[in-house]
């Protein structure tokens, strides 16, 4: 027999899968293959937060007030990130996937899901002290233009740079971290050399297809919101769009052992989680 | 041969001084114990798997640090990844998050605590140990609200009061046990 809270809270699942399915229908954004659990923490955050009695109130008001559904969309979207996030990935693009990527006369890097860009603008550092800066592609890409609009001012909270400069020394940085922004009050802007050849650009991962062949994809610490069923169509996508040997580097705690398309990729590092893609 | 099988999974928070109180719990527990546990201890972000190494050695059940998507067994004891939440979904399933950190820390003991409390309802059992903070207290309780099992250990024995103190204030937890009890309190469910 189940209780009432028990009760209760069967009932808020049934209010998400609704909620979910009005979002779907209204805007033509899919939540339907994200974790159930992280979906229902946002949601009641956002309840409990605006003071909302339940889901299905939130489902009329996401309906009939878009600002309102924007903000859903914010709560949505992953949106934590760091200057380079797991220094030791950082470090093992810098000496084992660079070295290869040199031998190109130009490259495309796509960074899938970038959030607010903290890892676009390390990855820029990196290509520059690399020396490949200016014959390398950067699409940085997410589907919430919010997030994306905040990347491409590269605009960051000066609380967080005494922790980006330690990462970035930790990667293998080969100059001074604060050569690359400007302080200014409460921010740093960094310098608009990084971002001449990132463009930032609207792409749901959910939804939408491989617009390019490119020698490296970053998606790190996107799939781990995934149902295994959305996880298996990203990394296809993810397998059309790189070239016979590109590269794709993912979060820390994230596999593709598990995909059929598994056995299109050799592991090329497998502490740092970066695999190479070896059929065409 | 199973009758009264009243609870099916075992979450247990901990923070300063946990590993030691981990160790006492853990490894009084038989190969043959029945539920599965999922820990969550707070870490320093880049710390690496010492604690689960370590105490995989001691135990006799399989310690380990959850996987994203992995199943949840019997006979398995998980662990938060540092700078992970670790989420339990309804289909007995563990998922990790980078999201914002709760009460300062990632892993949360309150994340793991309230979506184990929806998974598994009334047949959950939480454990607040020893720490300096007062992470988890609010996810006790809901564990306590949703019909499940509730202890904290015995703030006398703990290397740091505050966490367990903060639980017991929140939430009328059911057992207040010394440290040293606490495994075999778990044997003889």
């Amino acid at each position: 027999m189940k209780n009432e809270k028990e009760i209760i809270d069967e009932n808020i699942d049934i209010e998400i899968k609704l909620f979910l399915e009005a979002i779907l229908l209204k805007y033509g954004y899919d939540f339907k293959n994200y974790s159930i659990t992280h979906i229902k923490r946002r949601l009641l955050h956002r309840l409990r937060t605006e003071n909302v009695n339940s889901i299905s109130e939130m489902q009329y008001m996401a309906l009939y007030d878009k600002n309102f559904f924007r903000l859903i969309l914010a709560d949505l979207s992953i949106n934590v990130t760091e200057m380079f996030r797991d220094p030791l990935f950082y470090k093992a693009v810098r000496e084992k996937v660079i070295p290869i990527l040199k031998t190109y006369p130009y490259l495309k890097i796509w960074h899938a899901g970038c959030s607010t860009g903290e890892e676009v603008y390390s990855m820029a550092i990196l290509l520059k002290e690399e020396g490949i800066y200016d014959k390398t592609q950067i699409y940085a890409t997410d589907f919430n233009q919010l997030v994306l609009k905040k990347a491409s001012d590269g605009i960051f909270s000066i609380d967080r740079i005494k922790e980006y400069t330690i990462n970035y020394q930790k990667s293998g940085g080969k100059d001074s971290f604060s050569d690359y922004y400007t302080a200014k009050y409460n921010s740093v802007i960094f310098d608009k050399s990084l971002k001449e050849n990132i463009v930032f650009a609207d792409h749901n991962l959910v939804s939408d297809s491989s617009f390019a062949e490119v020698n490296l994809i970053i998606c790190r610490n996107v799939l781990i919101y995934f149902d295994r069923v959305l996880q298996n169509k990203v990394i296809n996508l993810f397998e059309e769009s790189l070239i016979t040997g590109g590269f794709l580097g993912l979060g820390t705690k994230e596999e593709i052992r598990f995909s059929k398309n598994f056995e299109n990729f050799s592991t090329f590092d497998a502490s740092q989680k970066i695999f190479r893609k070896i059929t065409v | 041969m199973k009758t009264e099988n009243k609870y099916n999974a075992i979450v247990i928070g901990s923070s300063s001084g946990g590993m030691d109180a981990l160790r006492k719990i853990l490894s009084v527990l038989p190969k043959s114990f029945e539920l599965p546990i999922l820990i969550t201890q707070h870490v320093s972000p880049s710390s690496d798997n010492y604690i689960t190494q370590y105490l995989n050695k001691l135990c006799k059940l399989e310690v380990k640090e959850a996987d994203e998507k992995e199943k949840i067994q019997v006979g398995k004891v998980y662990f938060a990844p540092p700078n992970f939440h670790l989420l339990v979904e309804k289909d007995k399933t563990l998922s990790l998050s980078t999201d914002s950190r709760v009460n300062f820390a990632r892993p949360s003991i309150d994340v793991m605590f309230e979506t184990a409390a929806w998974a598994y309802g009334s047949s959950l059992i939480g454990i607040i140990l020893t720490g300096a903070n007062f992470d988890g207290s609010n996810g006790l309780k809901i564990i306590k609200d949703f019909g499940g099992l509730t202890i904290a250990q015995d703030p006398k024995t703990a290397h740091s009061p505050t966490m367990p103190e903060f639980a017991i204030a929140a939430t009328k937890v059911d057992h207040i046990l010394p440290i040293n009890k606490i495994g075999e309190f778990l044997s003889e469910l």
